[in-house]
């Protein structure tokens, strides 16, 4: 099902980058690095398609581009619709030969608001009807690109602007959608989770994701600073503790068989590396209210849920 | 050149569509069926299903993505046609304008029908006259026959690389498309030289390479960036210049396949009858210039200066073309079925009542709001609109400038 594709570091530094400096991300952004060594695992020639969003707004601020692939942007809630209109013509063109016939992937790739909220519709009927492209969602848990509003991505707890905390509210009441699961649930040939930190383990699925025929689903969480009130330096080490506290587990479903990645197989066969979930939120100001008397129970609800779906992912990956 | 034989086939308007398309060699279809343009969608299918079309079918979960994915397959390269009706028409505004404003020359048929609520199923004009600010060349048809030749013209209007705007093209709800009428084909061969193969125009990129316009990895380009307020108004300024060149460019496709199917339509934007010494006359779109036809025929059988103005192409507007069309006419009726809530009138009686300001002569003109939802458009309403003009001409008078027809009051 996958190629037997080895890399090393070396190897990825010298590979020309695709996604180029000079764009208007903020310092500390994870998602620019994201897409940065997303690129890094493309296998051949590739359209990039975006959704509206941050990275779509910071990377292509005309007459400027930091795309050396093409690249196409729509709209907000359309994104793999997108690709569903390029997919569809490549494989007709190819067929009435007015293009070459070498293979050309296709990578969608929308924020959190792209993709739980308003983009869910026509990425659920691009996955139902089995377009070969891998869609990415870097997750930055709220609508950053225009002032921070909380999303379906939004984690429980978290302060955003429009689920301030308050005297009386905490935060985000509602708890972070299921999306990989919700994509795990169609049926898709190939869903993963990716943590910047985990470099390797992210261009590894990235590059699955482009390989598997069908549609393939790779869910990345990316830090945002301004959003997230953190310092622009922690980025990746926040992107390291949430997989250490099982916030955001790494795992693969491979035809609905889902396996836990290294980095959270480590976790789950020695429990007592999983740290708790304190050490996650305190390096952010988003959750800096609930470190107060009066919301601090909103942490060990954080834990109580974190836990509760660690557990269960333990299960569907037969370890428990 | 003599022309060649033609197949006539019975076809409702919906068909016509499909067949047009299917002859049109298409390369990708992303379409949602919705009343009353369902047939279209059903019509392709079975194309596809029965391998009679090399066709991409991408039977997408809305028009919001139909319209999308048509706009990215045309990006890519392909020819992309779509098919929708009210509110799958108002579900892709927002694509509408993405479309033209990424120059993607996607064909689209709206079979025109009234937006909810009430709910209904039936023609009018509201759902594609509210998008007529959209960048979309507009074509309104009279019958069957002719949205079958418009449909064929549409992709070689729309994918000149000189213009690379999206047409839609407006067939009437159910009295058009649900209609079975005698429709001349022309041989599939034929069509497909006719339409050819999309050629692309260079641009420059980023890098300051001149490469054709389209999603290619060899040539790699970004489409639909951001462009704030230092270049926005610019792109927006080009696509009103290419409006402005259409005109031309739907004259003479619709010339040149005049030349093989032995079809004109007025000049393929007016269609003037019995105009030149008329003294009243009505000016519409769609399918109701048939019945308008008729009751001129009738008058002037009765030595009545009487005549019609049909506005084929509505978008761009054909203003000079209008403007010499009435130019002797002393009374004007414009019909509307669509209603601008609270305006002045409809869509249409605000751009001739807006051209004729400008004439040396300034007519009467009217508006009557009719047909919304379905209603029966009948010749004698057409007989007192006319009785009306006449009385205009008689008491040198409006009494009221627009008005309802064919309603409860």
């Amino acid at each position: 099902m996958f190629s037997e594709w080895k890399f090393t570091a070396k190897d990825i530094a010298e590979k020309p980058d695709l996604f180029m400096s000079g764009h208007r991300a903020c310092a500390g952004c994870a998602p620019a690095t994201v897409l940065r060594l997303i690129m890094k695992a493309l296998r051949g020639p590739t359209i990039v398609t975006f959704a509206t969003g941050c990275m779509e707004v910071v990377s292509t601020i005309y007459p400027y581009t930091s795309w050396k692939i093409p690249y196409i942007h729509t709209a907000f809630e359309n994104v793999a619709a997108n690709a569903s209109g390029i997919e569809a013509a490549l494989k007709i063109l190819k067929k009435k030969g007015r293009i070459p016939q070498e293979h050309v992937d296709v990578i969608a790739f929308a924020g959190d608001g792209g993709t739980y909220d308003i983009g869910i519709q026509a990425l659920s009927g691009a996955v139902e009807r089995g377009h070969d492209f891998l869609y990415v969602l870097y997750d930055n848990e709220a609508y950053m690109n225009t002032g921070i509003q909380r999303s379906g991505g939004t984690p429980h707890g978290a302060s955003t602007t429009t689920s301030p905390a308050g005297t009386v509210i905490p935060g985000k009441l509602e708890y972070k959608k299921p999306i990989a699961d919700i994509m795990v649930a169609h049926d898709i040939p190939y869903a993963a989770t990716a943590s910047p930190h985990y470099w390797k383990d992210l261009i590894t699925k990235a590059r699955k994701g482009i390989e598997v025929n069908g549609p393939a689903f790779l869910h990345v969480f990316a830090p945002c600073p301004r959003g997230w009130r953190s310092d622009i330096s922690k980025s990746i080490e926040i992107s390291h503790l949430a997989v250490e506290t099982c916030i955001f587990p790494l795992w693969e479903a491979i035809n609905g068989e889902h396996q836990l990645s290294a980095p959270s197989k480590v976790m789950a066969l020695r429990p007592e590396r999983k740290k708790p979930v304190r050490e996650y939120l305190q390096l952010q100001g988003r959750f800096r209210h609930l470190f107060t008397p009066k919301f601090e129970k909103v942490i060990d609800e954080i834990q109580r849920i974190t836990d509760e779906r660690w557990q269960r992912l333990l299960k569907k990956c037969n370890i428990a | 050149m003599a022309l060649v034989k033609q197949k006539m086939l019975a076809l409702n308007g919906d068909e016509a569509v499909a067949y047009a398309a299917k002859q049109s060699d298409v390369d990708v279809v992303a379409a949602y069926p919705i009343t009353p343009q369902t047939i279209i969608v059903e019509r392709f299918s079975e194309y596809v299903a029965n391998g009679e079309v090399d066709t991409e079918f991408v039977c997408v979960e809305s028009e919001h993505s139909a319209l999308t994915a048509c706009l990215t397959a045309a990006a890519t390269g392909a020819r992309a046609f779509t098919a929708t009706a009210s509110a799958g028409l108002a579900l892709m505004h927002e694509i509408l304008y993405v479309t033209s404003g990424c120059r993607a020359p996607v064909v689209m048929a709206v079979v025109n029908r009234a937006l909810s609520a009430p709910i209904n199923i039936h023609c009018d004009h509201s759902d594609s006259m509210v998008e007529r600010d959209c960048g979309w060349i507009q074509i309104y048809v009279e019958n069957s026959q002719e949205v079958y030749d418009s449909i064929i013209q549409a992709f070689k209007i729309a994918e000149n690389p000189g213009l690379l705007l999206p047409v839609m093209v407006g067939l009437d709800g159910f009295t058009l498309s649900h209609t079975l009428e005698n429709v001349q084909t022309l041989p599939d061969d034929l069509v497909k030289t006719f339409v050819g193969t999309r050629q692309f125009p260079l641009v420059t990129t980023h890098e300051g390479k001149t490469v054709p316009f389209k999603l290619d990895p060899k040539t790699p380009e970004t489409i639909g960036p951001l462009d704030l307020h230092d270049y926005y108004f610019e792109h927006k300024r080009q696509q009103e210049e290419a409006m402005r060149i259409a005109p031309k460019i739907i004259q003479q496709v619709h010339e040149e396949y005049a030349k093989i199917s032995g079809r004109r339509y007025g000049d393929g934007l007016i269609e003037p009858h019995y105009l030149e010494d008329a003294e009243t006359a009505i000016v519409c779109v769609g399918s109701t210039s048939g019945t308008v036809k008729t009751v001129v025929n009738e008058l002037r059988s009765k030595r009545m200066k009487v005549g019609l103005l049909r506005l084929r192409t509505f978008r761009p507007l054909p203003v000079k073309e209008i403007t010499k069309a009435l130019e002797n006419v002393k009374a004007v009726a414009v019909m509307d079925r669509s209603l601008s809530f609270g305006g002045h009138g409809g869509a249409v009686f605000h751009e001739i009542r807006h051209i004729l300001y400008d004439a040396s002569t300034h007519p009467y003109v009217v508006n009557y709001i009719y047909g919304l939802g379905g209603r029966d458009t009948n010749p004698n309403l057409m007989h007192k609109i006319y009785r009306d003009l006449q009385r205009i001409l008689e008491t040198q008078r409006i009494e009221e400038p627009v008005q309802f027809i064919g309603l409860r009051e």
